[in-house]
Parts: structure tokens; C-alpha cells; sequence
């Protein structure tokens, strides 16, 4: 007999910056702090910690949750600390998720963080392997291949990218903790950005952020010291594959794939695109958004750049919009990012979202991937219990 | 209560930075050292995975697909090989003598079935595409190491683009015959 | 609360220096040794949790490597934590009670032999006072041992007997890489190493792996003739600040004894992860163990310490003890962070 998971508290930095003058206990407190009034519970209800972030290269600390419980009420509770490179946000929103649905506890305080400003990002990820040639390139030249790959398979035409580039931003100006705040950008700016690797430009790459975000999560039946409504979680799957093997779907993957089908299976979906109000997905280079609109089947392989281009993912008019919160491409504090997709997802079904707020959202999906487009986590929440 | 720092006492720091450097030593596991004494003798080697069949390089030690070892038969690989991805950096890498705009590209050499990153140079970029047929160009023999770096660059072959879904098909049947 | 058990559990001989072989490399091997000792194959599991670290690898990311063992198909429910195992068998027992799954593999892995591993447990410590010092793993334990002797809680004898005991136990394990007879007064005869700590008293530099494998009780018994089962797990945290807490006591062990209602007049074994000699007589003290709980039949951390699984290695040793009828109750017991600073303890028992 499971339990239901509420999400009764969000709380996140309020302008995700390039570089925060604060300490890591600072910079997750600020968060948790809201969260826990938005939940209208102190330190001292929460029973378990659940923390997440990516490699510890980013800040020079290893194991951090060690430094940082105490600054996040954590002595005398259980503590645990996920890692799943880019997915962690989403993937420890999912454990936090199974501490209260096991039964075993009744309010978690889940937080996601990375304050990359401390180490050298860049070279946090690019790990070299031993006895091979090592380029360097980041994150950006792993992925541009793959980009690549799309546009010959898919026929796209070249400016799809800046499209989402363009609206991603703008729907980052209804969202005053979104890092990018660019209220005159346009498609030519985007177009005429330096090209970083090809085909991926500047404006149509994500920023590196410092930020935090977190989650009070509940029993169902412990919704009442929100004043706020809950988001209920409907559904949560995660999936991996191996980085490199002969001839991997690197475009469509299997993994990703899969993870969604378990996803819509569980909460109930069969058309993605009609019945959810909106999503929150891990964009951080603009033409991710065709790659994953085919991949979460929410268009057909080979036809999510005509979704883009109709403007159907837009917060204005569109009839699925994508990351109102600005997404990825506006911040990226890479811990937190897959959580802050959740929780921007939460608050929308609880009608928080302020100005990027889509009318009368009821059920959203929060989807996180990490590595080589080889881990994903994902979930479906609504505003009422499933 | 409001204080003010002292004349003598300077304003506060709100940053230090500390550089922390950490050794490592690697060694490399027995097939990574056959392939590297090969290279170093200007062979390019890859590994039969005895699970899926398929031919890997460099040998990764685990066929990442089944999920075995791979201590299979290593086998001499052509110098010749085709583009399966690519990408431009036109963004200067740090502490590197390669200046941008160039060439990365994932490149699949004939008789393997994984692509391994390396550059691609002494061409028109427009020239590169997914499918275009490449060479490796070795660094001068004296200057050869245990390393892919004594692979230059790649370069145009100049033989006709190839297709990739259809090369694909036909590195599965080989695979097939030795799984 | 939804039944599951131990199975199966398999470990690589803890070595100094395992070579060129990758973590992976290492793992494959005992994965299978794990899986057949189960009747399992990959395709039985439904979900995989490891436990490890990127800066004792020296490369970020440095747990996707190992997902190349589990294979390509079908794509694995997997997650991980950086952490010791234990925790990854921690999320994988809470993914049981959710009803979610039946089957769980667990690893945990790590070459201490390439860094310098003193210098990279530093980089655990808060980077803002404590860190710049460079205080290493074992002057921070031997703070801890100097105060607890200047306490009166334990002697160096004592922890000399510790010592005597694990290399005597490790015998009975093939993997094992500290063991054998070692008299008391020849070892309290070594000269100190970092005072009052001896060269004997800290565990030794490992590399190795681990994997253990869970089924729940609608499986268990098809897979394993006694399973060991786990009757209760808890974990908590401490404060990190050493100045904020009594090193001589471990608080979370109680707080952990007292939520599981640890039954010490029943307990026929307990491994405990102490890295040092003197933090198994803190546990044992703290947990208030008695004369019937043998305490380490493994050996322990002292004869093999695979950073990121031996917390993992006790659960498995404990297990072992149950599966071959030695104990019918057990403890398991993992730890994280400097001076015993966060806890994790499991019940094992041999009946359901």
C-alpha cells in the first residue's frame, strides 16, 4: 500500500546569476527557506534530507551534503545525496519522492544546487580519459554532433534553433528568477550571435548559473500547513544507457524513449500533447527542444521542428507550451536544473507561476537528462491526487 | 548599529581564490597497452567484442552493449574511415594550440562499428559532412608516442560521400557472422 | 513494511593496487559472480543503484563508466548515489516499500590506489575554515582516538585487541588483504604513525568492488536457500563542525539503535565499517553491544577498505554470515564523513 506524494513548498534562488556572492550553505538555504514557508513547516517537521548535484568538481568539495547538513536542518536526520550527472535535479526529486510514497517518511525536504562560479565549469565537464586525446571541448562539443545529426535526419530548417532560443527567453521575462533576462532579443540577434560549435550559437546555448532549488514534499494526507495548494505526483520514471555503443540512437534515445513510455503508462497518459497543460524540459541548447519533442512523443520522429515552428510551444498561443520559465537556456545551475524543471512544473498546477503562468494548467511534466542524452528522469504532476 | 571598518582595517575580502592540485596515476588496463604499443608503431587496432560482434575502438576494456569483457581478438584497422558526426569549434579551447575555427568529428574507420573523436584538417569546412570519406594523417614517424595524437589529423580522402544508414546495415550483418 | 532481502553478494579481492584494470573492468567479473549466485541475469534485474566517487577517480562523472557493464538492452532503471554503497542499497530498499520493484542490484566501487587519498577525504571538509588546513582523514581519526584515551573510554591496548581480532578473522576471507596471527604486544610495540594512532590502526589503501543483490519476499526464496532479511535500516547525520560534537561517542549510532529497538541480547553478529581501530570500540560502546555479538567476523574495514563500498561490504559479510547459517541475527553498519559523522545500520535476520 503506497503512499501519495504532495508537493506542498517550492523555493528557488531568487535571480539565478553567473556568479552568486554567497556561501553553498547560503545559497541552499535561500531556497530551502522558501520552500519550508511556502509549506508553512520549520526545519524541525521536515524527517529526512534528500540533496542532489552534479559532479563535485564544480565547487572543489567532495561529498558536500557533509558541510552543508547542518546548514539544512539535516543533524539528527537521514541524509542522502543523489548524483546522476545532468539528471540529478530530477532523479533526486524522484528519491525524495519514494521516501514519502514508501511510507517511511512523512515530510521530506529535498534540495538541488550547483554554484559552478567556484571551479572552472568548463573543465568540470570535459573529464579527460586516460590515454586518449583530449579536446577540451565541453559540453557544447559533445552535443553539436548529435545537433547535427538531427538537422541531416530530419531536414529541419537551419533557424529552428533560434526560434527556441528566441522564445525560451522571452518567456524568461515573465520569470524574475530566470538569469537571462533579455526583453529585446530577436531572431537576427540570436542568428547573428557567434557561432560556438556548430551549429549551436551563443544565444542558443544555456548560461552557467550558480542557484538552488528546493522541494518540500509531504504525504498526502500532511497537505494542510501549505496555504498554498499542493501539486500532487502523479507519476516519476528514470531510465539510463550506456554513453557510447556501435551505432547508438544518439538522436532518439532509447532510453529517453522508454522512460516516457513508463511515464504516460503510469499517470495515465496516451496523447502527451493533449493532455498535459504544459512541460518543463531540459533544453540547454536550443534544438534540443525538436530532439525532445520527438523523443517524449509529443511529435512524431522527424516532425518536432514543425511543432516549434507553429508556435505551438509557445506560453502565448501555443497549445503545449515549453518551459515557460525560461528553461534551461536561462539558467543553469546544472544540479539544480532538473529540479527546477520539476518544480517549475508543481508550480504550475498549484497556479504559482506568477507571470509565465499558463491559464488553468492542471497537469504538467517535469523532465531532467543528463551525460551523454543517456540519463533521464521525468515526472507528471497534477493539481488534484491521481 | 551601524559599524564601519576602521581605517586600518582593509575592506573585507569577499573572495580567495585556492588552487587545489590532485595527482593522479593511471595505468592502462592490457588491451589499452596493446593498443597503445600499436599506435606507437603506427597501427590502429580495435577489439572484436565476443558478445555483439561488433569491432570497437580504441578497446574500451567492457563492451559497453553486452556488458562483457572484451578480451576478443584484436584486429588491424584501416587508416581510412568516414564521418559519422562533426561539429566546428570556433570557441578557443584553453591551453591549446589549435585555433579555431576546426574541425572535431566523430569518425568511424572501416571495420570498426564505434567512432571515436578526432580533428579534421587541411580542408574547406563545407566540405565536411555526415557520410564524407577521410584519412588519417600521421605525425612525422619520429615524433610518434603511445597516444591517437600521433594521428595528426584526419583528412579528405577524396572517395565518394558514403550512406550512412546503408554502411550501418552492412557493419550489422558482419557483426551478425561473429556474435 | 514491505519484506526484502539479501540474496547474493559478491567482492573482488581487496588489493593495494589493482593495475591498469578500469573500475569497470574490475566490476564485470563480480557482477556476474553476484547474478549467478542468484540464478539472475541481467534482464532479471529491475533496478540498478551504485555508490561512488568522482575525486577518488580523479574525473568528473566517473560513475557513468561503470553503467557500461549493466549493457545496452534493455535500458536500465538505474540511479546512484555519491556515496558509500550502503546508501545506494538505502534507495533501492525505499524503491521496494514504494511496491515498485522485485529485484535490485547494488555496487559499489573504487581505486584508492591512483590519488593520493588522504589529500582528496581533505577536500570533504568545510572549504571555508576547516579545508585550507589540509587536515587529512587520519589526524582528524587520531584526534578523535586521542580523546576518547584521554577520556578513559578505551586504551591503545584495546584497540591493539581490534586490530589482533581483524586480521585473525580476515583469515577465513579469500579476499581479504590484511590478514593473519598477530600477537597484541607486537603490535603495541610498533612505533606510533600519527599519535597515538599505529600504522596498523588505519585501515589499509584498497581497490575493489562489490555487488549485492535484493529481492523482495515474493522472490527471495526461489533465489537464495536463506536469505538474509532486513528487518529494519536507519541513517542519520551529525554535525560536521568537530568542534560541535562529542568525537567520543557516535550520538547517531544511539539515535539509529533506538529507532530500529536493537535487541542486543539477540545479536549474533554485528560489521561494523570502523576505518580505524579505535572507531569500532567508539561503535561498540555507543551501540552498547554486548560480550554475545561477535564483532567483525569479516575482518572489517582494517583487512580491506574499498572506499565507496565497504559500507556495502558489511551488509555483504553480514549476509554471508546469515546465508551459511553462522548467525541467525546480524548488524551491518556503513559510515560517511570524518570521525563517524553520519551513520547507517541494517537488522539482517535469517528467519522472514
Amino acid at each position: 500500500m503506497t503512499e501519495q506524494v504532495a508537493v506542498i513548498g517550492i523555493g528557488q534562488t531568487a535571480r539565478y546569476r553567473s556568479k552568486l556572492n554567497v556561501s553553498m550553505a547560503g545559497l541552499v538555504r535561500e531556497a530551502a527557506l522558501e520552500a519550508l514557508s511556502d509549506a508553512g513547516l520549520e526545519w524541525k517537521d521536515i524527517d529526512a534530507l534528500v540533496i542532489g548535484k552534479a559532479p563535485d568538481m564544480f565547487e572543489g568539495v567532495v561529498m558536500p551534503e557533509i558541510m552543508l547538513a547542518e546548514a539544512l536542518g539535516g543533524t539528527g536526520k537521514p541524509v542522502i545525496r543523489v548524483h546522476t550527472a545532468g539528471s540529478v535535479g530530477g532523479s533526486t526529486a524522484i528519491v525524495a519522492a519514494q521516501h514519502i510514497r514508501s511510507g517511511q517518511f512523512q515530510r521530506v525536504l529535498t534540495v538541488t544546487f550547483e554554484k559552478q562560479s567556484e571551479s572552472n565549469a568548463q573543465w568540470a565537464l570535459s573529464p579527460s580519459t586516460p590515454f586518449r586525446p583530449h579536446f577540451n571541448s565541453g559540453a557544447g562539443g559533445m552535443f553539436a554532433p548529435v545537433i547535427r545529426d538531427y538537422l541531416r535526419l530530419s531536414k529541419a530548417p537551419e533557424d529552428i534553433g533560434c526560434q527556441v532560443a528566441v522564445k525560451d527567453r522571452q518567456h524568461a521575462c515573465r520569470n524574475p528568477r530566470a538569469q537571462l533576462q533579455l526583453p529585446d532579443i530577436t531572431l537576427e540577434q540570436v542568428k547573428e550571435s557567434p557561432m560556438l560549435w556548430e551549429p549551436v550559437r551563443f544565444l542558443e546555448a544555456c548560461p552557467s548559473s550558480d542557484g538552488a532549488c528546493a522541494m518540500v514534499m509531504v504525504n498526502g494526507k500532511c497537505t494542510g500547513s501549505s496555504a498554498n495548494p499542493p501539486a500532487w505526483v502523479h507519476a516519476t520514471s528514470m531510465r539510463s544507457e550506456p554513453s557510447f555503443y556501435p551505432w547508438r540512437n544518439e538522436v532518439n534515445p532509447a532510453a529517453g524513449r522508454e522512460c516516457a513510455k513508463e511515464l504516460y503508462q503510469k499517470a495515465g497518459i496516451s496523447n502527451p500533447r493533449k493532455e498535459l497543460d504544459c512541460a518543463e524540459i531540459y533544453v540547454p541548447f536550443s534544438w534540443f527542444e525538436p530532439i525532445w519533442l520527438e523523443n517524449l512523443g509529443f511529435a512524431d520522429e522527424g516532425e518536432g521542428w514543425k511543432l516549434t515552428e507553429s508556435g505551438a510551444t509557445h506560453l502565448d498561443g501555443g497549445d503545449i507550451p515549453w518551459n515557460c520559465s525560461g528553461g534551461v537556456l536561462s539558467s543553469n545551475p546544472i544540479g539544480a536544473s532538473g529540479m527546477i524543471r520539476f518544480a517549475e512544473a508543481a508550480l504550475q498546477v498549484r497556479s504559482m507561476a506568477g507571470e509565465h503562468q499558463v491559464n488553468g494548467a492542471r497537469k504538467a511534466m517535469g523532465h531532467a537528462y543528463g551525460g551523454h542524452n543517456q540519463f533521464f528522469a521525468m515526472w507528471v504532476v497534477g493539481s488534484s491526487a491521481p | 548599529m551601524t559599524s564601519r571598518p576602521s581605517p586600518d582595517i582593509p575592506e573585507p575580502k569577499e573572495m580567495v581564490e585556492r588552487p587545489v592540485y590532485l595527482t593522479y596515476r593511471y595505468r592502462a588496463n592490457p588491451q589499452s597497452n596493446r593498443f597503445l604499443h600499436a599506435i606507437k608503431q603506427g597501427l590502429i587496432l580495435g577489439v572484436r567484442s565476443k558478445g555483439s560482434g561488433k569491432v570497437l575502438v580504441p578497446p574500451p576494456g567492457v563492451c559497453p552493449e553486452t556488458g562483457t569483457l572484451t578480451p576478443g581478438e584484436m584486429i588491424e584497422l584501416s587508416n581510412n574511415g568516414t564521418v559519422l558526426s562533426y561539429t566546428i569549434v570556433h570557441l578557443p579551447i584553453p591551453n591549446s594550440k589549435l585555433k579555431p575555427p576546426f574541425v572535431v568529428a566523430n569518425i568511424l574507420l572501416d571495420g570498426a562499428d564505434q567512432a571515436f573523436s578526432h580533428l579534421i584538417a587541411e580542408c574547406e569546412l563545407k566540405d565536411v559532412q555526415i557520410g564524407t570519406r577521410v584519412r588519417a594523417k600521421w605525425k612525422p614517424e619520429e615524433e610518434w608516442d603511445y597516444g591517437l595524437e600521433n594521428i595528426e589529423y584526419f583528412v579528405l580522402s577524396g572517395e565518394p560521400a558514403v550512406d550512412i544508414e546503408s554502411h550501418r546495415e552492412a557493419r550489422l550483418q558482419e557483426a551478425a557472422k561473429h556474435a | 513494511m514491505r519484506d526484502v532481502a539479501i540474496v547474493s553478494y559478491a567482492q573482488a579481492p581487496m588489493q593495494r593496487d589493482a593495475g591498469g584494470r578500469t573500475d569497470v573492468e574490475l566490476l564485470v567479473p563480480v557482477m556476474d559472480q553476484a547474478l549467478a549466485g542468484a540464478q539472475l541475469g541481467r534482464k532479471d534485474i529491475d533496478f540498478v543503484c551504485s555508490g561512488s566517487c568522482d575525486y577518488l577517480a580523479g574525473a568528473a562523472f566517473s560513475f557513468v563508466m561503470a553503467v557500461d557493464a549493466l549493457g545496452a538492452t534493455p535500458c536500465a532503471q538505474e540511479s546512484h548515489v555519491e556515496m558509500d554503497a550502503a546508501w545506494a542499497l538505502y534507495e533501492a530498499w525505499l524503491k521496494f516499500q514504494c511496491g515498485e520493484i522485485d529485484t535490485a542490484l547494488i555496487y559499489g566501487f573504487g581505486k584508492s590506489a591512483p590519488g593520493d587519498l588522504p589529500d582528496v577525504l581533505s577536500l570533504q571538509l568545510d572549504p571555508y575554515y576547516t579545508q585550507p588546513l589540509w587536515p587529512d582523514s587520519i589526524s582528524l581519526a587520531a584526534i578523535q582516538a586521542q580523546m576518547s584515551i584521554a577520556k578513559g573510554c578505551f586504551s591503545e591496548r584495546e584497540m591493539a585487541q581490534v586490530v589482533a581480532e581483524s586480521r585473525r578473522n580476515a583469515q577465513r576471507n579469500p579476499h581479504a588483504q590484511l590478514k593473519g596471527e598477530y600477537a597484541v604486544d607486537g603490535l603495541l610495540s610498533e612505533p606510533t604513525f600519527v599519535s597515538p594512532l599505529r600504522r596498523h590502526d588505519c585501515s589499509p589503501i584498497s581497490d575493489g568492488c562489490s555487488v549485492l543483490i535484493l529481492a523482495s519476499k515474493e522472490k527471495a526464496a526461489a533465489l537464495c536457500e536463506r536469505p538474509a532479511w532486513i528487518k529494519g535500516l536507519d541513517h542519520r547525520m551529525e554535525s560536521h563542525f568537530l568542534g560541535t560534537r562529542d568525537l567520543t561517542t557516535s550520538a547517531s549510532s544511539k539515535q539509529s539503535a533506538e529507532a530500529l529497538q536493537l535487541d542486543r541480547d539477540k545479536l549474533d553478529c554485528a560489521e561494523l565499517y570502523a576505518p580505524f581501530s579505535h572507531q569500532q570500540l567508539i561503535l561498540q560502546q555507543a551501540l552498547g553491544l554486548k560480550e554475545n555479538t561477535d564483532i567483525n567476523r569479516s575482518g572489517g574495514a582494517l583487512a580491506g577498505h574499498v572506499l565507496m563500498a565497504a559500507g556495502l561490504d558489511r551488509f555483504g559479510a553480514a549476509a554471508q554470515e546469515i546465508f551459511a547459517g553462522r548467525a541467525d541475527r546480524a548488524l551491518a553498519h556503513a559510515t560517511s564523513g570524518p570521525c563517524l559523522q553520519q551513520n547507517l545500520f541494517g537488522v539482517l535476520e535469517g528467519a522472514a
